[in-house]
């Protein structure tokens, strides 16, 4: 499988009056070509600001990309000038933000909100676009496609919305899809709905798809990979499988703990992590997590662990990642 | 994953209700100032006229009232700092008495204007169903009524003076502050607490005054700064009709009446500075009110 | 939308009946009977007999029960007759027709000058925010909105008076007659009347941009690859402009009162002036004639409003 996008050592900070917030601090991850990559941490800890960085839609000022590479397709993201930029925008990348309500144009119609993406990336006609819109939203599940093109966003509920979005995400059949937290507005009951129809189009029309949450059921289902973050970093990698059996940062066990689990026994309690994330304007030296942490050693202090391997595309960013590696093939066992 | 330690945010208002220590208080202004340093200056220009308003004996260096002959229409200068009027009147201690009643009449119609529609605006929500119903039907009819259209009526009505410019301003400012603090108690109603008071049985009067009132002064010292300031150039446009305060009383709108208009190419100076004053005045009062707005409630951005 | 408009229009009748009825307590209660105001002339010390009063009460009719006064007053206006002068004892009606057309267009005017210069100064203002653009337009607003228009009128007038030795017209010309010396004669009133509404329509406009620019749903319009162009005239200005047509009710109201400054800072024979004159003669009839029109004026206007926001705002419409 071919890279299709990959994200170097990304920084994204936030300068404010206060001080600067260092949302993302250098992030590295790829997307192969047809993939679903998970990307997933606490609220707050750079998700949506590192998928926004891709796009260049961090609101400037405050915000500034400030380091790293973003290649797609060869190219470097953040190089382009701002009119290569929106050739990329909706046409390559296309994404589905957390809150479908808010997230479409209150006064404008479902149609000429579907339509203009198609207008513009694939040069069609009005009438063309418009029967585009309908097959497309036709394709995502929305009964009655004529009626509903005509109607305003406030007429749809929020799943209904977030197809909606999901259409015009699709329509100029991107590579890469980025889905942040597309369901955490959702209720419990849509979200399977809308996270599987995501997943099977991806899978029908080969695009790679970037799966933002914070809940780690969804990506255990949905990711073939996953990346954890958290305050700015990646601290863990690997397969769904990997990270869902094999754990070895004591963050991302600490997320498993704290959610009910039906494949394993219920030998231990819910566990929540105690404490707050850290400022991200003011990060302690060292590991980050070191505060929140059980396994804390000196050495937490003092360096910040880099991102390993630990074991083939299992990759961890705590110093003690091989005794918790070999702690949850014990318990496994 | 049902439920994560999510970020909580904390709003940071300040502390309006409930007595601050003295240190506190300075520490509260410094802050003020440093982050909003327009509304500090307008916060000084603010106090600079009240200084002005009640030392204005101290402060004038003639009697405003007193004419004389030899001083109509002298420049300003050495004889008269900002010159004399058409009745040979000293300009500059007119203009300080004028601080009086800008503030007097501005600061009155202000605060009971804003306090009255408070009243109204709260227990219209408190009571609810038909009286809400009427009482926002007759805010609404009322602010069909421009203000100072409502104003020159009730002084055709009263007549010309000080306490009638008062209560015709007053009078114009209820509906619009009932208007906007009854949007604010309608959500206010539903809180928690409210709702615990109202299960447990206390009186109309308790809740209305007790409960919900509190919760809407953050609001209210905003809105009353705001009158403050359009009170201040209604007051002088009334006056500089005519309709407001008697011509013997100096005024800054009332120095701009008459010859002030009349002789303006021969003595700009007639025109130019109660103007300036009013202007001066206001633009500060604007720039605290916005900083205040800011400071302790920024969903108020854009009510009015 | 039919549905929209035909409930505007049914809540719009109780309000007109309680506007006039305010304006009937306003001039009818609270000076007193106006017979007795009459009778005790400019100086309110005149003498008359019990029965001179009793004569002009029944001229007046101030004789009647209030409810009959207004019932009367009420039924009168229906028919275009507001009355009898109390100072000209002429219908106040002619004058009406004579000079509302005069102070309406020096409000429209204004309103047109105010809005036009207004909405690109503060959408500009909001675009390049934080660049000397912005700053100039901020500065002009709030600098704006501290000048009374009868501080702006006399500037005016002296910097015509000084460069244009300029005097007040000696007659106003007709608009439909001679348009052009009539804008000329009405630029400069209506600048003086409409400079505060600019100035708060620049800031009205810009904050609206400003957070419309931070809305979620123009973050999507820009990642769907739209040119910032597009963004705003298509995305964003709709959006942005919905909080403009809310603000010009009251900014109607507010220029049609100011023209009473401004009507007489430039000696323009409309119905300000002639409001501030029957003010000053204790002409109650007239002035509440005035205030009528005034009224229904502004609610008239509001009514075309909220038709606008309908349409404007499809949140409205449907609900
Ligand atoms: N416009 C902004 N100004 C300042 N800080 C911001 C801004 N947007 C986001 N941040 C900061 O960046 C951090 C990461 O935010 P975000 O990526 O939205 O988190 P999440 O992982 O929940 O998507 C947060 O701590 C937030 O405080
Ligand atoms: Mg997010």
């Amino acid at each position: 499988m071919a890279t299709l996008l990959e994200v170097k050592d990304l920084r994204t900070h936030f300068f404010t009056r206060e001080g600067v917030v260092k949302a993302v601090d250098g992030v590295s991850y790829a997307i192969e070509e047809g993939e679903t990559l998970g990307l997933v941490g606490e609220s707050g800890c750079g998700k949506s600001v590192s998928a926004l960085s891709i796009m260049r839609l961090v609101p400037d000022p405050p915000g500034k990309t400030v380091g790293g590479e973003i290649i797609f397709d060869g190219q470097d993201l953040l190089k382009l000038p701002d009119s290569e930029i929106r050739r990329v925008r909706g046409k390559q990348i296309a994404m589905v933000y957390q809150e479908p309500m808010t997230s479409l144009n209150p006064v404008l119609t479902i149609e000429r909100q579907l339509t203009e993406s198609l207008e513009l990336h694939l040069a069609m006609s009005k009438t063309e676009a418009r029967r585009e819109a309908v097959r497309r939203l036709e394709q995502v599940g929305i009964p009655d496609p004529e009626r509903r093109l005509k109607q305003y966003p406030h007429q749809f509920s929020g799943g209904m919305l977030q197809r909606v979005m999901i259409a015009i995400a699709l329509s100029c059949n991107p590579k890469l899809i980025i889905a942040d937290e597309p369901t955490t507005a959702l209720d419990v009951t849509i979200q399977a709905q809308i996270l599987d129809l995501m997943k099977n189009l991806s899978r029908e029309y080969g695009v790679s798809l970037l799966i933002i949450t914070h809940n780690l059921g969804v990506v255990a289902r949905y990711a073939d990979r996953v990346n954890i973050m958290y305050a700015g970093k990646v601290i863990e990698r690997g397969t769904a499988r990997d990270i869902y059996r094999h754990p070895s940062h004591p963050y991302t066990l600490g997320l498993l703990n704290s959610v009910p689990r039906l494949d394993l026994p219920r030998t231990e309690k819910l566990d929540p992590i105690e404490g707050q994330p850290p400022d991200l304007m003011h990060l302690p030296a060292g590991c980050a997590f070191r505060e929140r942490c059980r396994f804390a050693i000196a050495r937490c202090a003092q360096e910040i662990p880099p991102l390993r391997p630990v074991s083939a595309g299992h990759l961890s960013a705590c110093f003690v990642a091989e005794t918790l590696l070999s702690r949850a093939k014990e318990h496994a066992a | 994953m049902a439920e994560q330690s999510g970020s909580i945010a904390v709003s940071s208002g300040v502390p309006i209700r409930g007595l601050m220590p003295g240190g506190a208080i300075w520490k509260h202004i410094s802050r003020f100032a440093r982050r909003k340093p327009l509304g500090a200056f307008g916060a000084v220009i603010a106090l600079i006229l009240i200084i002005v308003a009640v030392f204005a004996p101290f402060i004038a260096t003639h009697d405003p009232a007193a004419t004389n002959g030899a001083l109509v229409y002298a420049p300003p200068g050495s004889q008269l700092l900002l010159g004399g009027d058409q009745l040979g009147r000293d300009v500059f201690s007119r203009l300080v008495y004028g601080a009086r009643v800008s503030l007097y009449a501005g600061l009155l119609s202000a605060f009971i204007g804003a306090s009255i529609g408070m009243v109204v605006g709260v227990a219209s929500v408190h009571f609810g169903g038909k009286t809400d119903l009427i009482v926002q039907r007759i805010i609404d009819t009322m602010m069909a009524f421009p203000p100072l259209i409502l104003a020159i009526t009730i002084m055709a009505a009263l007549g010309a003076s000080l306490n009638n410019v008062v209560i015709a301003l007053t009078i114009a400012y209820i509906p619009s502050a009932a208007r906007v603090l009854r949007s604010q108690a309608l959500a206010i109603k539903e809180m928690d607490y409210i709702l615990a008071a109202r299960a447990i049985g206390a009186s109309h009067g308790r809740i209305i005054f007790r409960c919900m009132i509190p919760n809407c002064l953050a609001l209210y010292i905003v809105l009353v700064s705001v009158f403050l300031g359009t009170a201040i150039v209604a007051e002088a446009t009334l006056s500089f009709l005519g309709i407001g305060v008697p011509p013997d009383v100096p005024s800054w709108g009332g120095m701009l009446n008459g010859a002030a208009q009349t002789y303006v190419h021969l003595a700009p100076w007639l025109g130019v500075f109660p103007g300036l004053a009013i202007a001066i005045v206001v633009f500060a009062w604007n720039l605290l009110g916005d900083a205040l707005r800011d400071v302790l409630d920024p969903r108020l951005r854009g009510t009015w | 939308m039919q549905a929209y408009i035909a409930k505007r229009c049914l809540l719009f009748i109780p309000t007109l009946l309680l506007a006039t009825l305010i304006a009937f307590l306003l001039l009818r209660v609270i000076p007193g009977d106006p017979a007795l105001v009459k009778l005790a002339g400019e100086t309110g010390d005149a003498s008359f007999t019990q029965a001179e009063l009793h004569d002009l009460q029944v001229k007046l009719g101030t004789d009647k029960p209030l409810y009959v006064q207004y019932g009367k007053w009420m039924w009168g206006m229906l028919q275009l007759d507001f009355g009898q002068s109390m100072y000209f004892e002429e219908p106040v009606a002619q004058d009406l027709i004579d000079k509302f057309p005069i102070t309406l267009e020096l409000t429209v005017l204004a309103m047109l000058i105010a809005t036009i210069i207004a909405v690109p100064l503060g959408l500009v203002s909001a675009i390049k925010q934080d660049t000397p653009a912005d700053y100039i337009s901020r500065f002009i607003s709030i600098a704006g909105v501290a000048l009374p228009n009868f501080w702006v009128g006399i500037l005016i007038v002296y910097f015509l008076v000084l460069f244009f030795a300029w005097m007040p017209p000696l007659g106003y010309a007709n608009l439909w007659e001679d348009p052009a010396t009539n804008l000329q004669q009405f630029i400069f009133p209506a600048l003086a009347l409409g400079f505060f509404e600019m100035a708060f329509t620049a800031r009205v406009t810009r904050s609206s941009m400003l957070e419309v620019y931070r809305e979620d749903y123009t973050r999507t319009a820009r990642g769907k690859g739209l040119a910032e162009r597009v963004v705003i005239l298509r995305h964003a200005l709709k959006n942005a402009l919905l909080p403009v047509v809310t603000i010009s009710g009251f900014q109607f109201g507010r220029l049609l009162a100011g023209t009473v400054v401004i009507e007489n800072i430039f000696m323009i024979p409309g119905m300000g002036r002639l409001l501030l004159d029957s003010v000053f003669h204790r002409d109650y009839t007239m002035v509440q004639a005035i205030v009528v029109v005034i009224t229904v004026s502004v609610l008239v206007l509001n009514l075309v409003l909220d038709v606008l926001y309908g349409w404007l705002n499809p949140r409205i419409r449907y609900s």
